[in-house]
């Protein structure tokens, strides 16, 4: 066309003027940390799997997971989920059910049978593991991967630690267990039951091995002096919980009094109950704010009619399974002291669940060691004070979980593995934290958290059926995707659709953005429109 | 039916695009296609509401026509900053000609594409145009032609972009300017400083009033509501109307990064209704999410900063909230509640 | 063929036979039956594939014609008098976009006081606004113009102007030799624009320009008028070819060969002049005329040339600039820059007022005695013009002329 001179234009001609030089503050693309990550013991990506999640790509969500945790079914349903205390949602309406997430995951892998690769190559470096509980089997796992060759030495006759001998059915089906436990297993692990460790650098020494990671756990029931007269009536949770993986159940009695206030008290209090108990109570210092028992679990129990003393201590067991029991009442300072007043109870037996120790015995004779309130001291680097043994979970100064175990014992593996080349393993740094203030919560479409089904009082009370069930598909693809995917770039989109400047390109689906600074004037929009803080603006006077 | 919510989708109502939604349920704007009808090298302001409201309705309208589009501008900030010689930002077919008169100049050219339409044997023209121009042009100098088009049911989508005053002379006040705001022609000074209350027009009203086929405001804030809004008009033959509400940072002293958000606010404390009318009857309104008092609204922008400080007007800001107030009753704005104004249905006009 | 006839039906006529496409216009006086006549041809079919548009003012009609012209479709309107006023900024807009509409204005005087009988005003108030301006001396010339009008403005890229005299034209009722359709055809080839709205072949029209380019865009405006002069010519030609008649061109001379007083005018009153010439030359006076039909683009080589041997020129013009004098007289002087001639510019016919023969002799006899003025009004009432300046000098508030003089008017018919 024979365009008229000035007043008519060639399209799109504009992209001559490069107003990108406007510029005095420059959006760049980050990823902060959620705090779901950050609060997560065993340092899941949680954000990171449940973004694949919400596309419904569970193998990969649960490939994603599993490089910082073999066990998410078992995890599913024994952690205490500290990421979803954390969550940013928690502030908008209710936390990300990411534990229930979790264990549909687990779930899901067992159900089509996804298994771990084997190492791509050996690295002829033989480590063992002393400990079959979560602790070993994370260290095993991610030795594994690593290439080393692994054997657990397991004093028991199955594997698991606590999560077998403790923790009790209803909450963790042993079916499920078994499965993760197999998973690592097949990977080349090799488990040795029934083999208790007596001196750690014997066996190092006999079996050539080139390092070690001991995970013991803690399985001695503390015990307080109690004056009894039926000391017979007076048992401990650990080997009750731990009797009833054997073939005959511990006998009760129909009336049950628990002393103690962790988690512990309640599952054997619940147990009891499960086992035919009338009563199950239990007798606890303090009030139910103090109680270190996570408070769903109480109420979980308080359903099934087990009954609590507050502000109570056991003083005599007498004859007769007469229990005398003494009132507490708080100081100023919110420490129990005694009243005076006493009362009874009536109890065919007594559950001690005051706590375990540690059983030290293998570590005798090796030099360098440093002990703390009966557990073993630690680095940095869960390496001890001797050169090569390394040691995690509940046998080392932390809360004892699950989920802290696994921690441990993948941070082992890494420092193991570093050990064993000659080098140190760096921790990468942590990437600023996408608190509630980085996000722009508008967008998230209000949607309160699924609620996992219960298993109907009744039949919780009387079975040892799972108490928890799972989200089926869609429930858990709508709780992965209330995920607000705090400090890490979801692709939803808004920088390219807001910026008036068209300075954002869309790279496609998977590859996220780039900024096109020849045109972006630097307005900030897209850092303010960016839901969930993936996007910073830095000055340009640098 | 109006905007449909899209659920459950971590963010699917409210953001650009999601990932999660199959393609054809995805706004035009997070398409890689999408036309940039309004391209880079633009020279509006950092952050400019205007420049991005155009490429989301042009976006949108290029879509919904197949990119059989032509645009006519009015005079004002899009019109300069889009099309200094020797550059245009513009993508697609484009004709500024007046400040006053780009209704008219639309219906020209609607009139062309019919004949050319009719000469090639078709019931109605393929290619669609729109219309657009700042509030200044819609409200106050175009609106005589903005009414006659409107009166013939020209086949038109008229576009009004507000942002509330004549930004590209150096922010004077239009009639869509609200009271008390600072400018350049109503300073902060006297006794009743900036705008006066008790003027100023309501031009979706009174499109409403024409008894045209569609009426609806929308906000940058909101995208998809936009697009659906833009894709449904230019589903319809006739006369059509969407203003469009683009926040100024300069003509409003506003941050640059903060245009979305007082667009937002500006729906969100009941201020400017967001709403959709067909032949003069309203048949959606957008309803408020999250209730904001409008003290949030009018403290990121300092024409209003008169308002505040030591000596802070709260009578002036009372009678804001009583604006809003009453936009929430006429227009039902809260959950449960329903639409009060409009007329009825001008089924003659069917 | 043949027809009795209203002008106003005849310019609707021959507007409808250039196959316009879109057709918008607003009702003044005294250009409504034109427009009239075109809406009816369209809303009976007569006329077919074309838009007949009812606007909501004349701004609007010039600015539907810029879209509908920008959007590739020949493009018609007309106006007068305040009509032409209420669009001024839209008829500058369309000649600096280019755009080829055409437009009838039936002249007509501008008010205040309102007037709504002929004169040149409203066309000469327009004439820097960058469109073609072709004065029509008869209904006949004005409804070929119209089709010659399509022609020049596409081929330009360039609006024209059709002026022809409110009612003196438009409501006169004559014989018009309507053009056969197929030699419209034949002549006016389907509009083929040089720029245009078009989804496949994307543009922005109407930028904005700065300093750096906008006197080179003025000056193209003039350069195309320039050209303008080369091709009204041609396109007269091409028409009597067609056509077998003498229509359009630049400027009409008569009588003038060896005429040493020659009038200067422009549209239907050249009738009136040439009669009065005639009569003159019967006397054996040495007079003739030269019509100007285009005015714009004004034709200064045309002009001097024909008027190269002329002793005298009395400029006979319907407008006037108030405060300096004859519009017409202007241009004709830059025309004849250098010569020694006698220019007197003779101001007549304003809102209607008539413009007889008798007058006529007695102007142009006094200019061939150069007894007259420079500028002269023809048949001014001096009694009442002096009797309101005595009353503006007497009292500040003497009210408004227009009134005032309607009452000494008034009064004068009494006791004459
Ligand atoms: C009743 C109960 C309920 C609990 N519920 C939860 C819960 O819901 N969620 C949660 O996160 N945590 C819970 N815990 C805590 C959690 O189970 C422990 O913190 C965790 O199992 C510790 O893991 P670990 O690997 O360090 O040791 P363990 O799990 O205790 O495993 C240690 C293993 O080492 C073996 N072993 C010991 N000595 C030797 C040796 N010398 N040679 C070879 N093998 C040896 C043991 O047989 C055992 O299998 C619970 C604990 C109890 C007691
Ligand atoms: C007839 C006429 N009067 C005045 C102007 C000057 N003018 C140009 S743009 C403009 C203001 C435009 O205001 P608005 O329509 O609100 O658009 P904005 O620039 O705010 O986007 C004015 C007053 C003009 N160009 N034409
Ligand atoms: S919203 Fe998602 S990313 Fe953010 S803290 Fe919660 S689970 Fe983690
Ligand atoms: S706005 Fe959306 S697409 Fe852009 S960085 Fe943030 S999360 Fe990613
Ligand atoms: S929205 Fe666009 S122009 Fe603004 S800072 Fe972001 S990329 Fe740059
Ligand atoms: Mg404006």
């Amino acid at each position: 066309m024979n365009k008229p001179f000035a007043i008519t234009l060639n399209v799109g001609s504009s992209l001559e003027n490069k107003t990108g030089t406007w510029r005095t503050f420059r959006p760049v693309y980050t990823k902060r940390l959620s705090p779901c990550n950050n609060a997560c013991p065993a340092g899941e990506d949680t954000q990171g799997w449940l973004f694949h999640a919400e596309s419904g790509d569970y193998e990969t969500a649960w490939r994603h997971l599993t490089q910082e945790n073999p066990m998410p079914a078992v995890m599913g349903r024994v952690c205490y989920h500290p990421c979803e205390g954390a969550c940013n949602r928690g502030k908008l309406d209710s936390a990300v059910g990411i534990n229930s997430v979790e264990r549909f995951l687990g779930d899901e892998a067992i159900k089509h049978g996804w298994k771990f690769a084997a190492p791509a190559k050996e690295s002829g470096k033989r480590v063992m593991v002393v400990g079959a509980g979560p602790a070993g089997l994370s260290a095993a796992y991610q030795l594994r991967r690593m290439g080393h060759q692994v054997v657990i030495f397991e004093a028991g006759p199955m594997a698991g630690g606590m999560m077998r001998f403790g923790i009790p059915k209803y909450r963790l089906p042993r079916e499920v267990l078994d499965a993760e436990v197999q998973r690592i297993v097949e990977m080349g692990v090799e488990l040795k039951l029934n083999a208790k460790v007596d001196n750690i650098l014997t066996t190092m020494k006999e079996d050539k091995f080139d390092a070690a990671f001991l995970a013991v756990g803690a399985h001695i029931a503390k015990r307080t002096a109690i004056p009894a007269t039926e000391s017979s009536r007076i048992l401990d949770a650990v080997s009750v919980l731990r009797g009833m993986e054997g073939a005959d159940k511990p006998m009760l009695g129909r009336r049950v009094v628990v002393y103690g206030g962790g988690n512990t008290a309640i599952d054997v209090a619940r147990t009891a109950k499960r086992l035919g108990a009338e009563e199950a109570i239990i007798v606890y210092r303090r009030t139910r704010e103090k109680m270190p028992a996570h408070d769903f679990e109480v109420e979980e129990a308080l359903q099934e009619g087990v009954m609590v003393r507050w502000l109570s201590t056991i003083k005599q067991v007498g004859d007769g399974g007469s229990i005398t029991v003494e009132k507490m009442e708080l100081d100023e300072s919110g420490k129990p002291v005694p009243t005076g007043e006493f009362d009874t109870l009536e109890a065919d037996s007594v559950i001690l669940a005051l706590g375990q120790d540690v059983d030290l015995g293998l570590l005798d004779g090796v030099p360098d060691l440093t002990f703390q309130d009966g557990v073993v001291q630690v680095g940095d680097n869960m390496m001890t004070g001797y050169a090569g043994i390394f040691a995690g979970g509940d046998m080392v100064p932390s809360d004892r979980t699950v989920t802290v175990g696994v921690g441990h014992g993948k941070h082992a593996a890494r420092h193991i593995d570093a050990w064993l080349r000659g080098s140190r393993y760096e921790e990468p740094g942590k990437a600023e934290l996408a608190n509630y203030e980085k996000l722009n919560p508008w967008y998230y479409t209000d949607a309160d958290k699924t609620v996992r089904p219960m298993l109907d009082i009744i039949r919780r009370q009387s079975t040892f059926d799972e108490v928890q069930g799972g989200l089926n598909e869609s429930n858990a693809l709508f709780e992965a995707r209330r995920c607000m995917s705090c400090g890490n770039c979801f692709e939803c989109d808004n920088c390219y659709g807001v910026c008036p400047d068209n300075a954002v390109i869309k790279l496609g689906p998977g590859k996220k953005f780039e900024f096109n600074y020849e045109y972006c004037k630097g307005c900030g929009i897209c850092a303010e429109e960016c839901p969930c803080g993936a996007i910073k603006m830095e000055s340009e006077a640098t | 039916m109006g905007f449909q919510p899209i659920k459950f989708y971590q963010t699917g109502t409210f953001t650009v695009g999601n990932r999660l939604l199959p393609p054809e349920q995805r706004s035009v704007q997070s398409g890689m296609e999408r036309a940039n009808a309004l391209n880079s090298g633009h020279r509006a302001c950092q952050g400019c509401g205007e420049a991005l409201g155009a490429r989301y309705a042009i976006d949108a309208a290029m879509n919904a026509s197949g990119n059989k589009l032509i645009a006519v501008n009015a005079t004002g900030c899009l019109e300069v900053f889009s099309t200094p010689y020797p550059e245009t930002s513009w993508q697609i077919p484009w004709i500024h000609s007046l400040f006053g008169n780009a209704p008219a100049v639309a219906t020209g050219v609607a009139a062309a594409n019919r004949v050319r339409a009719r000469k090639a044997g078709l019931p109605d023209s393929e290619v669609r145009v729109i219309a657009q121009g700042g509030d200044g042009s819609t409200t106050d100098i175009g609106l005589g032609c903005l009414s006659g088009m409107f009166e013939r049911n020209d086949d038109v989508l008229y576009i009004c972009y507000d942002n509330q005053a004549y930004m590209n002379t150096g922010v004077q006040r239009s009639s869509a300017t609200p009271p008390a705001a600072r400018t350049a022609t109503t300073m902060p000074v006297g006794p009743e400083p900036g705008n006066t209350f008790g003027q100023g027009k309501n031009v979706p009203m009174i499109a409403m009033a024409h008894g045209i086929p569609y009426v609806a405001t929308a906000t940058v804030a909101d995208l998809r509501d936009l697009e659906y809004k833009v894709t449904k008009a230019m589903s319809m033959r006739g006369a059509r109307y969407i203003h469009i509400f683009v926040p100024c940072p300069l003509g409003w002293g506003s941050a640059s990064n903060d245009t979305i958000k007082i667009a937002r606010l500006a729906k969100e404390t009941g201020l400017f209704p967001v709403f959709e009318a067909e032949y003069g009857e309203v048949v959606n309104v957008s309803k408020i999410r999250q209730r904001q008092p409008v003290e949030d609204y009018l403290r990121l922008q300092r024409r209003f900063a008169h308002l505040f400080g030591k000596k802070a007007r709260l009578d002036v800001i009372e009678r804001f909230q009583q604006m809003a107030e009453q936009n929430i009753r006429n227009f039902g704005l809260l959950a449960d509640e329903k639409v009060t104004v409009g007329f009825r249905s001008s089924e003659h006009r069917k | 063929m043949l027809k009795q006839c209203e002008g106003s039906h005849a310019i609707a006529e021959a507007v409808a036979l250039s196959r316009p496409e879109v057709v918008c216009a607003y009702p003044i006086s005294p250009q409504t039956h034109i427009v009239e006549g075109v809406g009816e041809l369209v809303k009976s079919g007569a006329l077919k594939d074309c838009e007949f548009i009812n606007v909501e003012s004349e701004f609007a009609a010039m600015s539907v014609a810029i879209g509908s012209s920008a959007a590739g479709a020949r493009t018609y309107t007309a106006t007068a008098s305040q009509g032409l006023l209420f669009m001024v900024e839209a008829i500058y807009n369309a000649s600096g976009l280019g755009l080829p509409i055409v437009m009838t204005v039936a002249n007509r005087a501008l008010g205040a006081p309102i007037n709504i009988w002929n004169d040149h005003s409203d066309s000469m108030s327009q004439r820097d606004c960058g469109w073609i301006q072709l004065f029509a001396e008869t209904n006949q010339e004005a409804a070929d113009l119209h089709i010659q009008a399509f022609k020049l403005g596409e081929e330009l890229s360039l609006p024209v102007m059709v002026c022809m005299d409110g009612f003196i034209l438009t409501h006169a009722y004559e014989r018009v030799d309507i053009p056969e359709q197929e030699k419209v055809d034949a002549f006016l080839p389907p509009y083929s624009p040089r720029q245009v709205l078009d989804p496949t072949n994307p543009v922005s029209i109407g930028a904005m320009v700065g300093p750096e380019a906008f006197s080179e865009v003025r000056y193209l405006a003039h350069a195309k008028q320039m050209q303008a002069i080369e091709l009204i010519p041609k396109i007269s030609r091409e028409f009597q070819d067609i056509f077998g008649r003498e229509s359009g061109g630049l400027i009409r001379p008569y009588m003038l060969d060896d005429a040493e007083t020659v009038v200067i005018a422009l549209g239907s009153v050249l009738g009136t002049i040439k009669d009065t010439i005639d009569e003159m030359r019967a006397d054996g006076i040495s007079i003739g005329v030269l019509g100007i039909t285009s005015f714009r683009p004004f034709p200064i080589t045309a002009v001097r040339r024909a008027l190269s041997h002329a002793r005298r020129i009395v400029v006979l013009e319907k407008s006037f600039a108030v405060g300096i004098g004859g519009i017409v007289a202007t241009d004709v002087r830059m025309a004849l820059d250098g010569l020694d001639q006698r220019i007197y510019t003779v101001v007549a016919g304003l809102g209607g007022r008539n413009i007889t023969r008798s007058s006529l002799h007695r102007v142009f006899r006094m200019a061939m005695h150069d007894q007259l003025e420079p500028l002269h009004f023809l048949d001014l009432e001096w009694s009442i013009i002096n009797r309101e300046l005595d009353r503006e000098r007497a009292t500040r508030r003497s009210g408004p002329i227009a009134e005032n003089i309607l009452r000494d008017v008034a009064n004068a018919a009494k006791i004459g």
